[in-house]
Order: structure tokens, then sequence, then C-alpha cells
């Protein structure tokens, strides 16, 4: 039931459609970060203030929506924001990555292969991927605007250098179409892989900062790298304790003070899928019909 | 103002329900926009001739007082003006300043009078509403972001769409619209003849 205290989605008219303008130019122009005037939203920055922007700009009646923070359904900033359009847009909601045709995310790329039909919309704290290199905006616009990208290669190398391979584990910036060096938000770089050539269309939104920038469905993202140190993407090298997932990404869980720790999915609608269909961890039970 | 009474008349045709209409609607342009190629249905609106259910809708979508509008050609009419003054409230500008700008393709060409962003700044470019005939599924062969392999699309001309991804990341934007039909060409878009 929508509350008709707000207008539908939260956002006034005029704001949807200067995000809507900012969004159509991001995807004409893949990884090329558009200035956007954010507004004040009803939570704090840092919480998804942008991508709630874009996804109150972006959703219809008939969205099913789903929101990860990490992979999980279940954690407060996710429970938060999907409470937030329930109430506001009266959007139906679900948990089932496949049912879902707009996942707004926090820093995880679902592990379920993405559709047509989806709009995968990312939470950006940083937009910027040369900002910890050049902390001047009007620098880092020049760079983008004349390809100047040598800084960051600069990065990579150093890392090689004091770490003797590329310790750069979230937030890895890749290259799109050739042009734009972008920076793909804190997920995992396991990720990476999933970001080009997708069949859904990913925008990302960061509200303190104010930039929209959009991967059109079927781009080319590449992941930043050397001849002779070609990207990796990484896990940690086990099996999901509860599933017994091989090829998923893992969260460590500390379980006592004696150094127990179990490694189990971070993408907790996969996992819940896989112990559905009847596959058991190290440490998992097996599930009874009827009990989720 | 003037009310004609032939029905078009300028306080009607807006959105029945402005915020659900305007967000299906966006939904429409955010689809031909991000997978060049694809048709999609638009309406809700209904603007007086020449302007077209499709682009009509797409202005009550996207424009409002802050984005400048050219009408060239043919669709620079008093009905077209006042529609858009009282439902939109764009100011109207030359070529070069416009935002959005609607028209036939040989209204609007030379389509090097429109902007086409800046280094620092290619978001500040041009949306051109190009309203056609019809729009098919073949002709002029697409490929780049938002294409699987290729795609094909009825295209008034191809020579100024390959000039205009020379210039990438500039240049303009186009929607292509045809009665309640619209297709997107952003300007990462490669064309070539077949």
């Amino acid at each position: 039931m929508t509350d008709q205290a707000y207008n539908f989605a939260y956002l006034d008219e005029q704001t949807k459609r200067m995000i809507r303008r900012a969004i159509l130019k991001g995807v004409a122009v893949p990884g090329y970060q558009v200035p956007f005037a954010s507004r004040e939203m009803p939570m704090p920055y840092g919480w998804g203030t942008g991508g709630v922007q874009v996804t109150a700009a972006c959703l219809t009646p008939e969205d099913v929506l789903k929101v990860i923070d990490q992979g999980a359904d279940d954690t407060t900033n996710a429970v938060s924001i999907r409470k937030f359009f329930q109430r506001t847009a009266g959007v139906a909601t679900t948990e089932a990555t496949g049912e879902a045709t707009l996942i707004q995310t926090r820093h995880r790329i679902p592990e379920a292969p993405l559709t047509e039909d989806q709009i995968l919309v990312y939470q950006v704290p940083i937009p910027e991927p040369l900002r910890f290199l050049e902390p001047r905006e009007t620098e880092t616009r020049k760079m983008h605007s004349l390809e100047e990208y040598g800084l960051m290669h600069v990065k990579l190398y150093e890392d090689i250098a004091r770490h003797g391979h590329i310790a750069t584990a979230y937030a890895y910036p890749v290259k799109v179409e050739g042009r734009y060096v972008m920076d793909p938000s804190p997920i995992p770089r396991f990720d990476n892989p999933k970001l080009s050539d997708c069949p859904a269309l990913q925008l990302f939104g960061a509200g303190r900062e104010q930039r929209i920038y959009a991967l059109p469905p079927y781009t080319q993202a590449v992941s930043l790298d050397f001849e002779d140190h070609p990207f990796e993407a990484s896990k940690a090298p086990h099996d999901c304790d509860l599933c017994g997932a091989s090829d998923s990404y893992l969260d460590e869980v500390i379980t006592d003070d004696q150094g127990g720790r179990m490694f189990v999915c971070s993408d907790t609608d996969h996992c819940r899928c896989r112990r559905e269909a009847g596959h058991v961890g190290r440490l998992g039970t097996p599930i009874t019909e009827g009990v989720s | 103002m003037t009310v004609s009474v032939d029905g078009a008349d300028a306080l009607s045709g807006g959105f029945a329900d402005p915020p659900i209409d305007a967000a299906r609607a966006f939904r429409a342009c955010l689809d031909v926009m991000a997978r060049p190629g694809r048709i999609a249905e638009l309406g809700g609106a209904v603007p007086p001739a020449p302007l077209s259910v499709a682009a009509g809708t797409l202005a009550l979508t996207l424009l409002d007082g802050t984005t400048p509008v050219h009408l060239a050609g043919a669709h620079d009419t008093a009905a077209v003006r006042d529609w858009i003054t009282f439902h939109i409230g764009a100011p109207f500008a030359g070529a070069s300043e416009a935002a959005f700008a609607f028209g036939t393709w040989d209204a609007l060409t030379p389509v090097d009078r429109f902007a086409i962003g800046t280094p620092e700044y290619p978001d500040r470019a041009c949306t051109l509403i190009v309203e056609c005939d019809a729009l098919e599924p073949r002709g002029a062969r697409l490929s780049g972001p938002g294409i699987k392999d290729e795609a094909f699309l009825s295209l008034p001309e191809v020579a100024a769409f390959r000039a205009n991804r020379a210039l990438f990341p500039l240049g303009f934007d186009a929607f292509l619209t045809a009665g309640t039909r619209i297709a997107g060409l952003p300007r990462s878009t490669i064309v070539e003849d077949v």
C-alpha cells in the first residue's frame, strides 16, 4: 500500500526529471560521470542515497524490487531501503534474484547471471577512480577528458613493487569501451568480470558526490592490468560452509575466540537456493521441506 | 493565450496521472537508449500536431523549465509552443542553445548546429527528437554499447550519425519517434550502411 503522503517513489517530479536526464546522458557516454543535483534523502550519506535516487527515478508500479547489501537481503541497509520503496512506491519486493526487475546493490553483483529484463543499481561512495591519486576535481576532470590514466597504472605498479602482485581487492578500476576509466563501486574484484558484456543495464549513483554513471548492456569493461601481471578475480580459497559452493564469493565469519571461523556465501539468495536444492556444506544442516 | 477549438488545445493532452505515466514513459526511453535498435511503445500525452504522441510524451517526461527547447521547421507552430509552455514551461531557444530539439530530420539538418558537449562535460550535449514517418528494425546496421552483436534500424541518414560517432565522447544523442513508437540512438552507437 502506497503511503499517500508521498509522491510516487518519494521524489518530486521535477527532481525525477533532472535525474532521468542525467541517467540518459550517462547511458549515452558509458563510464562518464554525469553531475546531478543530488537531493537530501531521509537517510544519511553513505547509506545509499545515490542508489536510492536512481532507483526512485527508474521505478514503475510494475517493478519487482530486490535490495542487497554486501550480497545479503537481510541486513539493515537492505531492509531499510526495501521498506522505503514498499512504503513510498508500493512496489512488490523479492529476495530471489531471478524474480527481480530492478536490483539495488551495495558492493556486490549477484551470483546468478542477470538478464536483459533487469536493471542493477549500484550505491557508490566515491565515484572518481582517480580521487585518491589526485584530490582536485578540476584536475581529474581534465585527466578524463585527455584520457590521461597513466597515474592509475603507476598506482597498480606500486602495488606490484610493494606486494609482488596487484593488491587492490575491491573497487578495482575498469576501462569502459576503451575510453573512460571507471570505479565499479567497492565490489570485490571477484565480481569485475561480471561487469563486462552483462545483459542487464547497470546504473551507478553517488549521492554525496552527486554523480551518476552507467554501463549499458553488452558493454566492454576491462579491468586494468599489465601483460606480465594479468588481472585475476580472487576469493577466499574455501568452499561455502553452509551450501558447499566452490565458485561463489565468501564472507569470513568469526565463530568464537579460539580461532574458529567459517566461510559462507556473501550472496544469501544464492546460498539459500543451493541449500534448498540439497547442497550441504561442511557446517551446514540439510534444509527440510517447508522450513527455510 | 489563444485556445483553439479543434480538440488539441493547449490546456489538454497532458498526463492523466503524471508520476505513474512519467515513470512508465521514462522506462521506455531508458530501455531504447540503453538498447539501440529496440523499438518501444510510448504514449500517454496527446500533443498538438505535428508533434507525435511519442515525442509529446517524451517532452512531458524529460523537459522542464531548466531545459531550453528548439522547435525545428514545421514543428515551430503556435499550437506546439502553447502546449509546451502550458504543460512544461520550457524556454524556447535557438539550435545552438537547445538541450532538446524536435523536428523532422530535414528540418533538424544541418545537425552540426547543436551542442555536442565539451571535453570535460560531454553530457552538456543536445538530445534530438527526430520525427519519422515510420520506424522499422531494418536499414542501417548498428553496433556498440547496448547491442549484442548487431541491430538494425531505419535511419533517415547514415553519414551524419557516422560523423557524430567519430566525435565520441562528444556528440548529440537522438531519439527517433513515429506515432506512438520510439527508438534511441546514443552517440556511442556505430552506424553502418548495409
